[in-house]
């Protein structure tokens, strides 16, 4: 294993310590591994806490500022956080408002922001909604798994129901915004590499020079199946084919497209995909409204990618183009 | 039986989980995410340092502590799911414990929160067999004998929860990691409680 950390016990702390000394913007709290808005709470907005395993960078804490999250919680590597932290997170962003959950579906995640939940408003009587992303194709029979994964969506559900908040919109309404940008989403992505977890030290599965896993989620898990490396036009159709035949994305404004990189994947191999994507895209009659490339939602240092299709309309467009100021994506401001 | 039994038994399987890390691990990494023995292994670590720290009166204030800290310290599926086992086993507690009871509760516990069922690939495939064994009067060697048996079996299922469900056909083959720590779990019971029962 060659990484850039001290000691595999502590990439988190010292990652967070980091975060924090590049970003004096956002607020760290230590204790409960918890990244907070600066100004949180802001008093009468819905706050937004999202969280899970780490391993993810930028996902989640990246995403926290003004029109994103309010508060991103950090959980061991590939691991959900835990209840109290995100009990501490949304007593931290709660401005009177309600707060909004967003939560990857994983059974771990689920099942920890539910005791949250539960622990929160037992307590404290805030309000708490969550919302379930959950737009992995690679996941087919929902009735005999724990239903699709959480993956590219999660980025644009946090962005787009963040602009939601930020305009001053009540609790149902944002939640509202959010399930809809995840019922109107679906991702593919690729692994040509497995990767490594700190605390493991070896690749979490073993994927042979000249094999590539199609279908992967973001924790290094396998896929559905093994195929031999292919052209990356070939690839791109592997990741769109499925997505358009799950959901029938004409007919709207098009499409906000986005090519998510696994971690060790440069982005000019990114732009590559994104050209063959947006062939496919236009052959298929399906105009490109918004595009996002880059490595927002990773598996540590997977080499490969996600692609995530979202059939935009008015007021998702809208949303998207709102201003936006965090560490990782920032724009308008 | 004692709450210094019960303690002992908290404390054999804290042993135990770290002493088979690298099994649960390598179980995990085949099917899942590889964090199960890592997992456990904080949230058991976590438990003895606070029972050294603050020695239990109660069977129950036992199970609850230990219950609370795996929710506080694991994360993952596994946290909320040993930790509310944990929790009905505390409740299910008397003066005087009734292994059977216990562990009824917690395996109840379980299927509420996991929604899991026989035959899913999941902790309830050992745990299950090892409640059935003690509610019919067998021994607590014989109830972990019946867990290691129900693990056996959880090697040729196809998961249908948790992170495993993912992988399909291609989790047949590998036994499941959380039925494998629940054998950990009821030996370390065989070896401190079973003369108690």
């Amino acid at each position: 294993m060659k990484k850039l950390i001290n000691d595999p016990a502590n990439v988190i702390s010292d990652a967070l310590l980091g975060f924090a000394a590049a970003h004096p913007d956002v607020r760290v709290d230590y204790e409960n591994r918890i990244v907070v808005r600066g100004d949180a709470p802001v008093q009468g907005k819905v706050g937004l806490v999202s969280g899970g395993g780490s391993g993810h960078e930028p996902l989640h804490a990246g995403f926290v500022g003004p029109g994103m999250l309010d508060a991103a919680c950090a959980g061991e590597v590939f691991t959900s956080p835990v209840p109290d932290q995100m009990v501490a997170a949304t007593k931290a962003v709660d401005g009177g408002a309600g707060v909004l959950h967003i939560v990857k579906n994983y059974t771990g995640d689920i099942m920890n922001f539910e005791l949250a939940a539960e622990m929160v408003e037992a307590e404290h009587g805030t309000q708490v909604v969550s919302v379930v992303v959950d737009d992995d194709v690679a996941v087919q029979d929902s009735l005999y798994t724990a239903g699709r994964r959480g993956v590219g969506a999660t980025v644009l559900v946090e962005k787009i129901a963040g602009a939601a908040a930020e305009e001053g919109r009540p609790l149902g309404e944002v939640a509202d915004v959010a399930r809809r940008v995840n019922s109107y989403a679906r991702s593919m992505g690729l692994a040509l590499t497995s990767c490594t977890v700190p605390a493991a030290g070896k690749p979490t599965f073993d994927l042979p020079e000249g094999e590539m896993e199609v279908g992967i989620g973001i924790h290094g898990e396998p896929g559905r199946r093994r195929v031999p490396v292919a052209p990356a036009n070939e690839i791109a159709d592997m990741l769109v084919s499925p997505i358009l035949s799950d959901l029938d994305f004409t007919g709207g404004e098009g499409v906000i497209a986005f090519v998510n990189g696994m971690g060790a994947t440069p982005l000019i191999e990114l732009y590559v995909m994104f050209n063959e994507v947006s062939q496919i895209l236009a052959k298929a009659g399906i105009p490109v409204a918004r595009s996002l490339v880059g490595p927002y939602i990773t598996s540590l240092d997977m080499a490969g990618c996600s692609v995530t299709l979202l059939k935009a309309d008015d007021e998702i467009l809208r949303l998207w183009d709102a201003p936006v100021n965090t560490p990782a994506l920032r724009r308008g401001v | 039986m004692d709450t210094e039994a019960l303690t002992a038994w908290i404390r054999e399987f804290a042993r135990l989980i770290s002493a088979n890390k690298a099994e649960l691990t390598e179980l995990d990494s085949a099917i899942g995410d590889g964090d199960h023995g890592a997992n456990m292994d904080r949230g058991m670590t976590a438990v003895v340092s606070v029972l050294d720290a603050e020695p239990q009166e109660s069977p129950s204030a036992l199970f609850k502590k230990v219950g609370m800290t795996l929710i506080s310290k694991v994360g993952g599926a596994s946290g909320p799911l040993y930790g509310t086992a944990f929790l009905r086993m505390a409740a299910a507690a008397g003066d005087d414990v009734d292994l059977a009871k216990v562990l009824r509760a917690g395996l109840d516990g379980v299927i509420a929160r996991g929604k899991a069922e026989p035959g899913d690939k999941t902790m309830v495939d050992a745990l299950a067999p090892a409640v059935a064994a003690l509610e019919a009067g067998k021994s607590v060697q014989a109830a972990a004998a019946a867990a290691d048996q129900g693990r056996e079996a959880t090697i040729p299922l196809v998961a249908r929860k948790g992170r495993a469900s993912y992988l399909g056909e291609r989790s047949a083959g590998h036994a499941d990691p959380g039925a494998t720590s629940v054998t950990l779990l009821l030996a370390a019971a065989a070896t401190t409680l079973g003369d108690k029962a």
